[in-house]
């Protein structure tokens, strides 16, 4: 009943491998578009923008990266929060001047780039990541499994002890605190302090639909068929003629690219102050890795619902019991972690394989409805 | 369809939230839960009691009733923001973000919004510097006074040199425990002692190899920047080695009773600085225990009233309370803005004969806000923990820092910050 496809004829190629390929569903989605873009700036306020929707939308972006990696070519990784960490100091570097130090004489004189536009910084934030990513990634060809993720796991340290330890990455602030300054695109503050909540959900906007535009269209492409071939059975992927260097690096490289912009954005339009160890520690890997298992591997839909399920819910949950019952914020706290833990376990015994599945699953159902065989 | 009850179960929420606009709102930003809980439950408690006893006692300030709100960060600066966002819609007066990481985010968004922020003993130290930094507020010491003060401290122990002697600095690596560095290197080309670093990283259960270190080079004096399991840990090691405790001295974040009690007799000696007085012996407990005790409306279990973070929450509550008498004075109304908390925090005197009427005679220094100095006198004092009675007990007066060496950091510290942000000198 829902969900017909009976009358709706394809007559191209690229009619049948469209995203959408169900009217409805197709309509629904540009129905979500233009609300996106057209009601929700105008009626945003600081509060929705930087506790619910901000945060949701770089997730998201953390989430679909790593789903790359992990969900679509099997490589496990604990990394992200390093990874994060390089995509938002170096979106800071070229944020305030990317600058090198050369020996003249005795003295150091300081050579700096013009300060980026804030879109290019963060884009910088994640081409250098990606880089970094690249150079993490190669373990992955002589190791599997357990032995990658701690191979990741050692990257995740490793990042962060160095933004601790190098002066350089924090423009040598007394606390090794990096902070954005206020930076425009077109008119309209992006970070810093007055930036309009309409403005930075925007700006996240675009990049999160550009970069899940761009992931749809990779993972259904050549690429993603090395990927999940690779994912599926490394050798018989080699056999079959995918070159696994140059798979497994392209995986790594564009899921940090990925990660390095979703932390480029944490750091530049969402928090505003980082400080390395409190905000891109282990629990930032372990938050986005669960995500994408809550969410569903290789799925563009589950990184979306996975980072929707641990962003939102602990708000609600929050908004619930102390705003709404007016309970002691301590004993709200603990059950939030509770509830939350319950509804994680609860929905992988449901479904293992992901909240995207049991979506998937459900739309099945309302095809066949109400006539199932 | 169940989403659909949430999203408006949730709107419900958010909806009934809205405030009565005929209370001065306090909001609290408490770490009940998480890795430092057992630090933040006595500052939350402290904080609500000295409102509710104000509220009791007082019939709230100036005759306007003090609301606190409580809003829960677990100490994480993602559910800092959310606080934030939560609460500054509710006509909130004054924030203590009670976290570095938050603190730093605060600065900018708060001075947007114009609400002032009071970081009292952490955050941002160059935030003393009132002319940059309009709404941020540091007295009465900062970390770097916390710094020096030790130094003068060690230097009145040492007979007044401290030529050649070692130092070694534990601290938290992080900002936190970054902050006191550039103070101590400077200090040491000052007073010739020399400075070595010891980073423990978060959360500092593990710091076997640092005190090794300090077993091998025996550094006469030994600093610390510690928070939460971190200064239970350093103390049990030190301990462990025999270290000397008198020599062992912690900032006043490493100085409470879930610091030195875990190493029972072996913390014997162990010193702390401290901002304000230690123990409980005030008048104003007397009040707390008549009107918010007794009358069930004490905050948390009720079982912290007098511990070292108790009175801190007591003594951040008092001067926020005392800020806002005083905004009420220069604008001659009752129902104050933050702008105006902001313009009392300014103008805020703290004498001997004002502490004296408040029941809390000699319970913190002596010190006067003005436009350009946002930070106090940087007055410190020196506590000790005595392990067979259990209490700390001061044993200094309050020090004063080096303001000669540290003005000149926090004008290059907060000039930084001018450039970065393109703002202007205020107060000329």
């Amino acid at each position: 009943m829902l969900y017909r496809e009976a009358g709706d004829f394809k007559t191209t190629y690229g009619a049948d491998n469209q995203t959408f390929p169900i009217k409805l569903d197709r309509w629904a989605y540009f129905a979500l578009m233009a609300f996106l873009v057209l009601v929700v700036p105008f009626v945003i306020t600081d509060y929705w923008a930087n506790a619910v929707v901000l945060p949701f939308l770089i997730y998201a972006i953390a989430a679909i990266g790593l789903n790359i990696l992990t969900g679509y070519c099997g490589q496990v990784s604990l990394g992200t929060g390093g990874f994060m960490a390089v995509g938002a100091y170096s979106c800071y570097k070229f944020m305030t001047g990317f600058d090198i130090y050369l020996p003249n004489g005795d003295e150091w004189v300081r050579y700096a780039l013009p300060q980026f536009n804030i879109f290019f910084s963060v884009l910088m934030g994640g081409f250098t990541t990606a880089l970094v990513g690249l150079i993490f990634g190669l373990p992955s060809l002589r190791i599997k499994g357990f032995y990658l993720a701690v191979a990741t796991l050692a990257a995740q340290f490793f990042l962060v002890w160095l933004f601790n330890k190098w002066e350089w990455s924090y423009n040598y602030s007394a606390s090794g605190q990096i902070n954005a300054p206020t930076r425009e695109l077109l008119g309209f503050e992006i970070s810093g302090p007055s930036a309009t909540p309409a403005a930075t959900y925007l700006f996240c906007l675009f990049f999160v639909f550009s970069l899940a535009w761009l992931a749809r269209n990779l993972t259904r492409g050549a690429n993603g068929r090395k990927w999940m071939a690779i994912r599926d059975m490394d050798i018989a992927a080699e056999i079959i003629g995918v070159n696994p260097l140059r798979t497994k690096l392209s995986a790594f490289a564009i899921s940090s690219f990925y990660i390095g912009i979703s932390g480029a954005l944490f750091f530049s339009v969402y928090l505003g102050a980082v400080e390395v160890g409190e905000v891109f520690g282990i629990q930032k890997s372990f938050i986005v890795l669960f995500m994408i298992i809550l969410g569903g591997l290789g799925s563009i839909l589950g990184s979306f619902i996975g980072a929707a399920f641990l962003v939102l819910i602990p708000v609600l949950l929050k908004n619930v019991m102390v705003a709404g019952l007016g309970w002691p914020t301590d004993i709200a706290a603990h059950l939030e972690f509770v509830i939350v833990g319950f509804l994680i376990m609860l929905f992988l015994i449901v479904e293992p394989h992901g909240l995207a599945q049991l979506w998937r699953i459900t739309k099945e159902k309302l095809r066949l409805w109400p006539f199932p065989h | 369809m169940k989403l659909t009850k949430l999203a408006i179960a949730v709107a419900a929420a958010i909806a009934t939230a809205t405030p009565a606009l005929a209370d001065l709102v306090f909001p609290s930003l408490s770490y009940r839960t998480g890795p430092y809980g057992a630090n933040g439950i006595p500052f939350a408690d402290g904080y609500a009691d000295y409102f509710t006893l104000v509220n009791e006692r007082d019939g709230g300030i100036g005759g306007v009733m003090a609301k606190v709100i409580e809003c829960e960060t677990g100490y994480n600066t993602e559910k800092g923001v959310e606080c934030y966002e939560a609460t500054k819609g509710e006509g909130a007066l004054v924030y203590q973000p009670l976290s570095t990481g938050i603190t730093y985010q605060l600065i900018p968004k708060a001075t947007a919004d114009g609400i002032p922020v009071h970081s009292m003993g952490y955050g941002r130290t160059s935030a003393k510097n009132g002319k940059i930094f309009s709404n941020i507020f540091n007295y009465p010491a900062n970390y770097w006074d916390g710094a020096s003060v030790a130094i003068n401290h060690l230097l009145d122990v040492n007979g007044g040199s401290l030529a050649g002697k070692k130092i070694a600095l534990v601290y938290h690596n992080s900002a936190y425990g970054k902050e006191p560095i550039r103070t101590l290197e400077e200090l040491s080309k000052k007073h010739g002692y020399e400075l070595s670093l010891l980073a423990v990283d978060h959360p500092g259960q593990e710091q076997k190899s640092q005190w090794l270190q300090i077993r091998r080079e025996r550094p006469d004096h030994v600093l610390m920047w510690g928070w939460g399991v971190m200064n239970q840990v350093a103390i049990q090691e030190a301990t462990n080695i025999n270290y000397p405790m008198e020599n062992f001295i912690g900032i006043w974040w490493s100085g409470s009773e879930n610091d030195v009690i875990p190493a029972g007799e072996g913390a014997n000696g162990y010193k702390a600085l401290n901002l304000h007085a230690v123990g409980a012996d005030f008048p104003v407990f007397g009040d707390i225990q008549k009107y918010v005790v007794d009358t069930g409306k004490a905050a948390g279990a009720g079982d912290q009233i007098g511990n070292v973070l108790y009175n801190r929450g007591l003594y951040a509550a008092m001067l926020a309370v005392e800020a806002a008498k005083t905004a009420q004075e220069i604008h001659g109304v009752a129902e104050i803005t933050s702008a105006q908390m902001r313009d009392g925090m300014e103008a805020l005197v703290m004498d001997a004969a004002k502490m004296e009427s408040l029941g809390m005679g000699g319970f913190g220094p002596e010190f006067a806000v003005s436009c350009e100095n946002h930070g106090g006198n940087g007055l410190g004092t020196v506590t000790q923990w005595d392990a067979a009675a259990e209490k700390w007990s001061q044993i200094t007066d309050y020090i004063e820092s080096d303001a000669e060496v540290l003005n000149a950091l926090i004008m290059e510290d907060s000039a930084a910050f001018a450039a970065e942000n393109n703002i202007e000198e205020r107060c000329n």
